[in-house]
């Protein structure tokens, strides 16, 4: 079963790489002779494009499930690699869908205490603010400059998940002072141990500047950002690992609301790009959820690796017009 | 000892008062979603932008796209939210609105408790959300 799973993901994961190279191909663009305007002039029917991205999101929510990342953070590199949307339409985008999967997964971790609203209520709002300035920015840039930086970034995140230690229990002999006067600490049930653990954290101030770093990126790229908030909360902060990844889900739903008004509002929202995403992310991550217990994640999480390391050289690619 | 311990592993009730909130905008906002998507992908209403020809401009920038087509910014979607494209933003609007209100929901309870820690987080988050979604913020100069 192990082995069929296996070979299915690693099929799906080819199967993705060509479905978006052969999309490339068929959305075949041609300079406007208007200030260098870029017209898709695609020789796929309109409707078979919401139909492409479903599929196309659907193997991706899955993956990112069984892979441990958001779904942002897949869909930007590999859509605006291989899809003939601007950058700027699959950053709005991009946005939603790590909104979307925020929302519907935030009330049951924060009903199962898992999630906490405490941790999560102060990073937000730091993080929330610099989301805002972040998609600003990444607007105003220029589409090649953004999408240098975000090969660069992918990279980086390919760097990060190869790498990157994970603490269940991290060792936090006393709370300091700012999250003591924030009333960050908690008990959860760790069901794996059947045991009620007692939490708190400490280094609040360096965690809450990286989390300045963290708002801009998110808002810029458009990413999501469970990738740095996950090391920051369990690394730095020293939140038990399941609180840090149910806080980092949960806080997407307010950094990514903050960047995606900021897109809503300057246009850059294709809802025949954004409902199929959406819809497509929710329902493969739905899936992803009940071929996890089953699936080997190690070896997902190479797959996910390789996949955003093909995203990441491809944006650079792009970027510097190759 | 162990009836207090296990008060403290379950949520409190300001976290409940807003994953229920959540729970709720979220399902309104993807049911909207859905019903407003279908009717825009049918045709039954007329579109701003005809649906055959987005594909001409998704590849522009967002600042060619909306300087090309005269498209709405802010809240201008508004004014054309009978379209079956900008109709659309309802449900994306509602999903990017839910924080405010999960937020607003829960400073009541704050206020009873005077955690004013919290409440001035509470307040300050919502002054930004709310800045974000004015419309006076947008972007796209390039």
């Amino acid at each position: 079963m192990g082995k069929k799973l296996i070979r299915f993901l690693l099929v799906a994961a080819v199967f993705l790489a060509l479905f978006a190279v052969v999309g490339d191909v068929l959305a075949s663009t041609e300079p406007s002779p208007t200030q260098g305007v870029i017209k898709g002039e695609s020789k796929i029917p309109w409707w078979g494009w919401p139909i492409i991205l479903f599929f196309f999101t659907f193997i991706l929510g899955i993956l990112a499930v069984l892979g441990g990342v958001g779904g942002g953070v897949l869909y930007v590199p590999l859509v605006s690699g291989f899809f003939p949307f601007h950058l700027d339409f699959v950053r709005g985008a991009g946005l939603l869908v790590a909104l979307a999967g925020a929302l519907a997964a935030g009330p049951g971790l924060l009903r199962r205490n898992l999630a906490s609203l405490r941790l999560a209520m102060p990073v937000a709002l730091i993080a929330s603010s610099c989301a805002i300035v972040g998609a600003m920015v990444g607007l105003a840039l220029p589409a090649k400059i953004v999408q240098i930086m975000l090969g660069s970034v992918i990279i980086g995140i390919v760097i990060l998940l190869a790498t990157a230690r994970k603490s269940d229990f991290p060792n936090v002999p006393k709370a300091d002072k700012l999250s003591q006067a924030l009333g960050i600490m908690g008990v959860y049930t760790e069901e794996s141990i059947g045991k009620n653990i007692d939490w708190k954290i400490h280094r609040t101030l360096p965690g809450l500047i990286l989390f300045i770093v963290i708002g801009l990126m998110a808002g810029m790229f458009g990413l999501g950002a469970g990738w740095a908030n996950i090391p920051v909360l369990n690394l730095l902060m020293g939140a038990p690992l399941k609180i840090s990844v149910a806080t980092s889900k949960f806080l997407l739903s307010i950094t990514d609301t903050s960047a995606a008004w900021i897109y809503l509002n300057s246009g850059a929202v294709l809802p025949l790009i954004v409902v199929p995403s959406i819809l497509g992310i929710m329902l493969g991550s739905f899936i992803g959820v009940r071929i996890l217990a089953r699936a080997k994640i190690a070896v997902v999480k190479w797959i996910v690796i390789g996949l955003l390391a093909f995203a990441g050289v491809r944006a650079l690619l792009k970027g510097f017009g190759i | 000892m162990a009836e207090k311990n296990e008060q403290a592993v379950k949520a409190s009730g300001e976290q409940l008062l807003y994953a229920n909130v959540l729970n709720k905008g979220m399902i309104i906002g993807i049911i909207v979603l859905l019903v407003t998507y279908a009717l825009y992908i049918v045709g039954i209403l007329p579109t701003y932008i005809p649906v055959e020809d987005v594909p001409k401009y998704w590849g522009m920038s967002v600042a060619s796209f909306s300087h090309e087509l005269g498209t709405p910014t802010g809240w201008g979607w508004l004014h054309s939210v009978g379209k079956g494209d900008y109709l659309n933003f309802i449900g994306i609007a509602i999903l990017s609105a839910i924080s405010i209100f999960c937020y607003a929901s829960i400073f009541p309870g704050l206020l009873r408790k005077k955690d004013t820690v919290l409440m001035v987080i509470v307040v300050l988050e919502i002054l930004v959300l709310c800045f974000a979604a004015s419309g006076i913020l947008k972007s796209g100069g390039h």
